[in-house]
This record gives C-alpha cells, sequence and structure tokens, in this order.
C-alpha cells in the first residue's frame, strides 16, 4: 500500500503525458483527484500505522508497511521502503502540500499538462524519499528531486529564472554528489557491504566514530546542509525561490527542505552514532548561527518572497541546533534529548505548512500586484480580510505564537536543547525575536496604514480556489498547536528510539 | 596455457561471421545498383543479428578460454554484445544518412571490420595480437571519416590518421620493449616474467603501449583527434567513432592492467588515477562553451573516458567491483552517447546548440530522448550511466582513490553545467519559423525517422538498464 501511495502521481502523470491533447480543465482536475486520492491514502497509512507498526512500534528498525525487493543484489542495494513515527508525518504533510499546491494551480494556463505531470512527478519523488530505507534508493530520490525542481524554476519562473534555476541545480547537485560520496564510504565500511539503511542501523560500520567516521559524516553533512540548507551553504536558497513560481516556492521550502534536515534523522544520526556525538558541537554552532543570520538578513529584506525564504534558513537552524544537541546527550540525558528531536521533527512538519502557506500567499499578491516589493503595498486589509486574516496567521505559527505548530515546535526544541547546550540555545532563542519583529513589520507594512497599491493591480480578496487551498495549511497548524497530541504521540517513541541509538 | 599455441574457431564464431559478413558485403554491394542498396544493408542487420544470436549463445555456453592469444570470458562476451548492438545501431543510423549515397555498402563494410578490430582489442591476451587488433580497429575509421569528401572531414581523417600513425608506432614500441623485458608478448607468461625484468624497461613499455590504446579510447594524452573527427565526420561516423572503438580499447587496457602489469612492480594504479584525472578534467574544460553540438559530445566523450579509467586504475587489486562496474558503465555509455548522437542524426540541420531552440514544442518525445541522454551523462538516477558511475566510484574508493573519486565528483557537477547549455534551450519558445529566415529553425526540418525511432528506444533502454541494473550486474 505504501507504494501504490508513493508511485500513484506518477503512474497518473505518465497516463496524463500518453493522453493526446488532453484538455486544460481536464489535466487540472486529474491532478487534483489523484493528490487527493494520495492524501486519503497516506491518512489510511496512518490511521492503521499502530497496527502496523505492532507492539515494537519505538525499537531499533521497527517499520510499518514495508516491502524489501532485490534492485541490485551485486551492490546490495534494494527497493527497500517502509514509514516509522519519523517519516510518516513527513509523508502526510507531503500529501497535504501537493494537494494545496493541485487546487492552487487549478487556473494555470502556461503548459498546464507539463506543469502537472511535473508536481506529480516530484511528489512520488518526494513520498519516496521520505519513506526509503535504502541508502541508494534515497540518493536517487534525492537527486530527482533536484531535477524535478530544476525544470520547475526554469520552465515556470519568472525574472531570472534561467539563472537561478541553474544556480540552484549546480549547487545542490554538488551536495547530492558529496552524499553519494558518504553513502559509498558507509557501504564499503559495512561488512557485508551494503546500502541498506535498517542493516546500517542494526550494525553501524563505523560506530566508534574516528577519522573514517568523520570523514564519511562530513560528506553526508555537506551534502545535507545543502539540501537543508544551513549557513554557509544557504546561498542558492533566496535566489531560487524569488524566481520560482509561488506552488514551486512552497514545494521547495515546504517538502524539499526537509529532505535534507530527514537525512539527518534517518541516515547521519542513526547510523554515524560515534561521528554525530563528537562532532555534535559543530552542529549546534552552525544551527545557531543560521537561526540567527537568516533571521537578521529576513529583517532587512524589502521583498516580501525573499523575507520569507531567509525565514527557511532561520527555521532549518531551529532544528539543526536540535538535532546537534541530541548528540550530547549522555545516558541520563535521553529524555530532554527526545524532546529536542521531536520538537525538530514537529518543525519540519510545522515549517512544511507555514511556509507553504506563506509562500502561496505570496502567490497571490504577486497574481494581484505584479510585485513581491512590501513597500509597493499599504492597507490591504481594508480591501482584501482574508488574505490578511491567512498572511497574519501564518506569520504568526512561523514566528512561534503558542497555539500554532510553531509554538510546539520551537519550544520542545528549546526545552529540550538547554539542558545540553544553554549558551547556545539562549543565544538562539534571540532568532525568535528578531522573527517577530520582522513578520510584523511586514504585517503592518502590508495591510495597515494607508491603502497602496502597484498601477492596474486587481483589488479582489482571495478567491475560493486561493482560500480552499490555503486555508487547510493554517488550519493544520492551528490544530497542531492547540491538538499536538494526535502528531507528538506518533514521534515520541521514534524520537526515543533514535535517541537511544544516537548514546548507544 | 594449453590453448595460447592453437586456434580453436567454435570459440571465434561471432568474430567470424562478422568478417565474413564485411566481406559479403563488398561484394554484394558491388553487384547492386544504388537505388537497391538496402538489400545490403538488409544483410549486414541480418548479419549481425546472427553474430548477436551466436555472441549470446557463446555466454551462455562457454567458460574462461584463451584460444590463439585471444581470450573468450566474460569481459570479451560483454564487450561483444555491446560491440554487436553498437554497430547495429551504427548501421541503423548510417542507412539514415547514407541512404543512396554512392558508396553506402562501402560504409557499413568499414563499419563492419571497425567493430571485429574492437572485439580483438578486447579479447587480445597476447601484445602482438593486440597491436594487430589496434590496427584493424583504427584503419577502416580513418577512412569513414573522410567519408564524406568535405573539407570537415578531410580535416578530420587527416588528424585522426596521423596521431593514430603516431601512437600505433608508440604501441609497437612498447610491445618490443616489453617483449624485450619478458622474452615473451603472451600475457600469461609476460605476468610472469615482469616482476624480474628491469623496471625501467617495463615502465616505458607499459606507458607506450597504454598510450596507444587511450588513442582507441579517446582519453587524455590521444584525445587530439576527437573534437575535429566528431565535427567533421559523418554524424553516424561520429557515433561510432566516439563510442564503440572505446569499448574495446577500455577493456584491453583492464586486461593488461589486471592480467599483467598490476601484479608487477609498477604502481598501475597510480598511472591510471593521473591519467584519469586529467581525461575528466580536459574533457570538461573544452566542454564547458563549446556551441557546437557534436563538439561538446566529443569532449563530453573525453570526459567519460576519464570516468571510466578510474575502473582501470582499481583493477587487480581488491575492488570487486572493478570489472563489473567497468564492463556495465561501458555497455550504459554505448546506450546513452549513441542515443544522444542518434538525436544529432535525426536532425542533419542543427549543429549549434541555439539551433535545438523549441525542439521541445515541435517534437517532443525526441527532445525528451535527448533530456533523458544527457541527463545519463551526467550520471543522473535512474538512468544506466549512474548505475556504472556508483559502481565505478564503489570500485575506486575501495582501491584507495578517495582523491580521484572527490575529483570525479566535482567533475560531475562541473559536468552538469555544459549539459544544461543544450537540454535549456530545447524547452524555449521555438524562433519565428515563418518568413524570412528558413535556415533559422533546423527543428522544423523533417526529422529522419529510424534516428528518431533509435533515438526514443536508446533512451528508453537507459532507463530500464538503470531500474534493472541488478540482473545485469549479476551477469558481469
Amino acid at each position: 500500500m505504501l507504494s501504490v501511495a508513493v508511485f500513484l502521481p506518477l503512474l497518473a502523470g505518465l497516463v496524463l503525458l500518453a493522453l493526446p491533447r488532453p484538455r486544460e480543465s481536464l489535466v487540472a482536475w486529474t491532478w487534483v483527484t489523484v493528490a487527493a486520492l494520495d492524501l486519503a491514502l497516506v491518512i489510511a497509512l496512518w490511521a492503521r500505522y499502530p497496527a502496523a507498526a505492532g507492539r515494537e512500534s519505538g525499537a531499533v528498525g521497527a517499520f510499518a508497511y514495508e516491502t524489501h525487493l532485490r534492485w541490485i543484489p551485486s551492490v546490495g542495494a534494494g527497493y527497500h521502503i517502509g514509514v516509522d513515527g519519523l517519516s510518516l508525518p513527513l509523508l502526510a504533510m507531503t500529501a497535504v502540500l501537493f494537494l494545496a499546491c493541485a487546487v492552487y494551480s487549478l487556473r494555470q494556463r502556461r503548459r498546464t499538462r507539463a506543469h502537472a505531470v511535473l508536481f506529480l512527478f516530484l511528489q512520488t519523488v518526494s513520498l519516496g524519499l521520505f519513506s526509503a530505507l535504502d541508502l541508494l534508493l534515497f540518493f536517487v530520490f534525492f537527486d530527482l528531486s533536484i531535477v524535478g525542481m530544476y525544470f520547475v524554476i526554469a520552465g515556470w519562473g519568472h525574472g531570472r529564472a534561467a539563472r537561478s534555476a541553474l544556480q540552484f541545480f549546480l549547487y545542490t547537485f554538488l551536495g547530492s554528489l558529496a552524499l553519494l560520496l558518504g553513502f559509498l564510504g558507509l557501504y564499503l565500511a559495512a561488512d557485508p557491504h551494503t546500502f541498506d539503511i535498517v542493516e546500517l542501523t542494526r550494525r553501524p560500520p563505523l560506530e566508534d566514530g574516528g577519522p573514517a567516521a568523520g570523514l564519511v559524516l562530513l560528506a553526508i553533512g555537506l551534502g545535507l546542509a545543502i539540501k537543508t540548507p544551513t549557513v554557509p551553504f544557504h546561498t542558492w536558497l533566496p535566489p531560487a525561490h524569488t524566481d520560482a513560481p509561488a506552488v514551486g516556492s512552497a514545494i521547495l521550502a515546504g517538502v524539499l527542505l526537509k529532505m535534507g534536515t530527514y537525512g539527518f534523522v534517518r541516515v547521519a544520526m542513526p547510523i554515524l552514532p560515534g561521528a554525530w556525538r563528537e562532532y555534535a558541537m559543530v552542529l549546534v554552532v552552525v544551527g545557531v548561527v543560521s537561526v540567527l543570520y537568516g533571521a537578521l538578513v529576513a529583517l532587512a529584506q524589502t521583498d516580501f518572497k525573499r523575507m520569507v525564504a531567509y525565514t527557511s534558513v532561520n527555521h532549518m537552524g531551529y532544528i539543526v541546533l536540535g538535532l546537534g544537541a541530541a548528540g550530547l546527550a549522555t545516558a541520563d540525558g535521553a529524555r530532554a534529548a527526545a524532546l529536542a528531536v521531536t520538537g525538530s521533527v514537529t518543525q519540519m512538519v510545522s515549517h512544511g505548512l507555514l511556509t507553504g502557506a506563506l509562500f502561496l500567499l505570496a502567490g497571490t499578491l504577486h497574481d494581484r500586484g505584479g510585485t513581491y516589493r512590501m513597500a509597493s503595498y499599504g492597507g490591504l486589509a481594508g480591501t482584501m480580510p482574508l488574505l490578511a486574516a491567512l498572511t497574519s496567521v501564518a506569520a504568526f505559527g512561523s514566528l512561534g505564537l503558542p497555539g500554532l505548530s510553531g509554538f510546539i515546535a520551537e519550544f520542545q526544541i528549546f526545552t529540550g536543547s538547554l539542558s545540553f547546550v544553554p549558551v547556545p540555545a539562549a543565544i538562539a532563542f534571540l532568532g525568535i525575536l528578531i522573527t517577530a519583529a520582522l513578520y510584523l513589520r511586514a504585517l503592518q507594512q502590508l495591510f495597515t496604514g494607508d491603502r497602496r497599491i502597484p498601477e492596474h493591480a486587481r483589488t479582489d480578496d482571495l478567491s475560493a480556489r486561493e482560500l480552499v487551498s490555503i486555508t487547510p495549511l493554517v488550519v493544520l497548524s492551528v490544530v497542531i498547536g492547540v491538538f499536538p497530541r494526535f502528531l507528538l504521540d506518533l514521534v515520541e517513541p521514534a524520537s526515543r528510539a533514535l535517541v537511544a541509538l544516537v548514546i548507544r | 596455457m594449453s590453448g595460447a599455441g592453437h586456434v580453436d574457431p567454435v570459440m571465434l564464431v561471432p568474430e567470424t561471421v562478422l568478417a565474413l559478413a564485411a566481406v559479403g558485403a563488398l561484394l554484394l554491394g558491388s553487384w547492386t545498383p544504388r537505388r537497391r542498396q538496402w538489400t545490403v544493408r538488409l544483410c549486414v542487420v541480418a548479419a549481425l543479428s546472427g553474430a548477436l544470436a551466436a555472441a549470446l549463445t557463446a555466454w551462455v555456453r562457454t567458460g574462461d578460454t584463451v584460444t590463439g592469444g585471444f581470450a573468450v570470458d566474460v569481459s570479451t562476451h560483454a564487450v561483444r554484445v555491446a560491440v554487436l548492438v553498437g554497430v547495429l545501431v551504427a548501421v541503423l543510423l548510417a542507412g539514415d544518412s547514407f541512404s543512396g549515397h554512392p558508396r553506402e555498402s562501402e560504409s557499413y563494410v568499414l563499419l563492419l571490420l571497425g567493430a571485429l578490430g574492437t572485439i580483438a582489442l578486447a579479447g587480445a591476451s597476447d601484445l602482438l595480437v593486440l597491436a594487430a587488433a589496434y590496427l584493424l580497429a583504427s584503419i577502416p575509421l580513418y577512412a569513414l571519416t573522410g567519408f564524406a569528401r568535405d573539407a570537415g572531414g578531410t580535416e578530420g581523417a587527416l588528424k585522426f590518421y596521423l596521431m593514430g600513425a603516431l601512437l600505433g608506432i608508440v604501441l609497437l614500441t612498447g610491445t618490443a620493449l616489453l617483449l624485450g623485458a619478458g622474452g615473451t608478448t603472451g600475457y600469461a607468461a609476460l605476468a610472469g616474467a615482469l616482476p624480474d625484468a628491469p623496471r625501467a624497461l617495463v615502465a616505458a613499455g607499459t606507458v607506450a603501449v597504454t598510450a596507444g590504446l587511450l588513442f582507441k579510447a579517446g582519453g587524455v594524452p590521444g584525445h587530439f583527434w576527437v573534437p575535429d573527427v566528431t565535427e567533421g565526420a559523418p554524424a553516424p561516423v561520429a557515433a561510432f567513432v566516439t563510442t564503440v572503438p572505446k569499448i574495446g580499447a577500455l577493456a584491453a587496457l583492464y586486461r593488461l592492467g589486471d592480467e599483467v602489469i598490476a601484479p608487477g612492480p609498477l604502481d598501475w594504479a597510480l598511472l591510471c588515477a593521473v591519467l584519469a584525472a586529467a581525461s575528466m578534467t580536459l574533457g570538461n574544460l573544452g566542454a564547458f562553451f563549446q556551441t557546437d553540438a557534436r563538439r561538446l559530445l566529443a569532449y563530453s566523450a573525453i570526459s567519460q573516458v576519464g570516468y571510466l579509467l578510474m575502473a582501470v586504475a582499481a583493477a587487480g587489486g581488491t575492488a570487486a567491483l572493478a570489472r563489473p562496474g567497468l564492463l556495465f558503465y561501458l555497455a550504459a555509455y554505448l546506450v546513452t552517447n549513441l542515443g544522444a548522437f542518434a538525436v544529432v542524426c535525426a536532425l542533419p540541420a542543427a549543429r549549434t546548440l541555439e539551433q535545438y531552440t523549441g525542439l521541445f514544442h515541435r517534437r517532443p518525445w525526441l527532445a525528451l530522448s535527448l533530456v533523458v541522454c544527457l541527463f545519463g551523462l551526467v550520471g543522473t538516477p535512474p538512468t544506466a550511466v549512474f548505475v556504472g558511475k556508483l559502481t565505478v566510484f564503489a570500485a575506486a574508493l575501495d582501491a584507495g582513490l578517495v582523491w580521484l573519486v572527490v575529483l570525479a565528483a566535482v567533475n560531475t557537477v562541473a559536468s552538469l553545467f555544459y549539459y544544461l547549455r543544450w537540454v535549456l534551450p530545447l524547452f524555449r519558445a521555438a524562433p519565428n519559423t515563418d518568413g524570412e529566415s528558413a535556415g533559422a529553425a533546423p527543428v522544423a526540418a523533417p526529422a529522419r525517422r529510424t534516428s528518431t525511432g533509435a533515438a526514443l528506444t536508446l533512451a528508453a533502454l537507459s532507463l530500464a538498464m538503470g531500474v534493472l541494473a541488478g540482473p545485469l550486474l549479476d551477469l558481469l
């Protein structure tokens, strides 16, 4: 069933490609239907997860819905997929976000079919990555996500799209090759040689650390840090977001960035526990620098979309901070470390929903005024109350206001990290303050004061299509903020298991 | 050793069929009117299919043997199949371009002879057989390069010939030196004798023989002919010359390293690693700002030799993946590169990258095939070259060549840049075709049928080989 959920979008895309000249509305509605169906499948997977995982859930290598087929046996690589508490929330978030993008694109009239097929392809790739339990399979999806997103930016972007797309491709492709080198290192260190994540987790080949483990972690960490991105490897992100179409940005920030952070919890931490502990402080520092630098640069932006892009660097920084802090835990600090990891995973989900919403909202703004420049707008709350309301909620969620998902995530990260790295965590706290300032300033500029809009701009409020696509994202964030147990019950056992692996 | 003295003809059925087909095509072509030369093509295709069947049967039936300085093992079997498929595609592409040409059948004869030489290179387990195979694999291709008798072809052929003659002499000198050092030319005996021979002599001989084989492979330092030949020769010939001989040359180099040199006193891994590094880097640097599609493919071919040499560098060591990796990569490269060239053949009017603008809107499937092949050449999963690169990288890492693998990874990223320079125009809006400059949009001209079909098939095959790499790698 998991394989069906993963490959259903791709199959639908191929069918769309094979149809001779389908009508545009047919293509758009097919996409929405398939995305909805896929979301339903993922929800079904979630609902049946406790039964499928059995009593073992939380044990090492306990995955539900596992499929394990031989693929390239001579290099020990297989088609091995399955989910646990770390990946299932991300699968669900991915399916939700792709459905939102499908609905948002219902009136997209530029090469509709190619657009839909590309996004269906990306959905398969993303779901595949989050369920992959084989390093090679993980890498295949990791790489294909880059290719897909390149065509999205180059084909449907605006501004200097070709240039930004190329920069994005080259930069992240470099990261993916670093990742491949790291994977090859793990493969060669394992005895017998294998790419299987479960196998490698059970018997980590370079458990005790040492220079070889450090090098492998460096390669893998570099690859994932570029994808995440953390400072100083974030420079591809702002241009890519600025020039990407709204749905492309939503997927790029919401889903593709998570591939980097998910790689840390799925590959780097459990397979290289020794090296992770050894270099945890480096990650903490990188995390804190990302938090502060991302926030400060976002504060300096005058372009709404670019600002949201930089807050992504800031938010990813919290995740890296939390995961790094977990690496410094000792046996008695396991509970706090698990809290930090749970917070990091929650942050991945929360950031996916909220940033996705913010980028789609930025897209609606651009559709109306033709620019992202915040100074061009003012007093929009009067004519566009819905846009103002949704943007405010998403922004508050993003800055970590209690009652919204961002708070649940960041609270856990900070509570978990403070006991291991009090000073860095305290410094990172400033990041929240700066984000609050920049979001409030942006909201003030856009929605209050004298009414100001660019010439020839449309002033209608959000349409039904836009509302239907964006509102669920914001509502979900509120739901997680108010009733987080349904999510945390899933994540917590997996975090505890992960921490047990790291501090073993 | 038992079979070294005499020749067992049963082992050499595919080679015999190739040789007979070449002679037969020559005779048949001479007695057939020009407009009915397609019958020759048909016969050649039939003969090739027969040889392919024989090669596959031999692969299934026989174990490793040596017959008359010619080893028949997994490597030879795989090269036979790959070369026969390659020449089959080349004949089909050539049929599209050369149909009705006054010397149509001669082109097939030359292709067949070149293929025969390539297989002989891969199987040679004696330096003298290697030298003869080198000549057989080279001379037909000189003639093919200048086949169109135009300025570009003539220049390419002359350069090709001069380089080939020079490095052929170097190869023979190397053979003589190794003979002097080891007292024999057979690989098995030579491997036993070389450890006691003077080191300088062995080193000089090895370098000379390697240089000759690198000329065939189109790798640094024997690469100077590649861009000119690829640009000047007719497109199907360029497809053949940059792809097929490489298979034989690298298989031969691997055999030489694995069986003779690596066990000896020389640092074979270092020699090959340096050559690999030079080849991939210089090839990439050359490709960066090419505006001509064929020259771009030529430089990309040079850089690909670099990646392939990584497997050769891992020869003779503990890296279990070296030989399967090399053979799989060669097959993958064959399919992918021929696919890219098939697109070039399908659009004879398009030469520069700019002229491919808008191809996606006019011929989406042809454009998609090209995209698959170009991303395949980069090594994007799940294409065949990805698995090839993966195994080759793993083999080189296993052999301790970490720096080389890092360099190869960096080069792979760099190569993405120039392949994308070709991919991007495909999706741009097509230039204005109605009116003044009819030559502005070569993509609008009718595409050649067979070449288009070949491009689609090869692109699909490249994907399929990547997804189904498991069973294939098990065979190698």
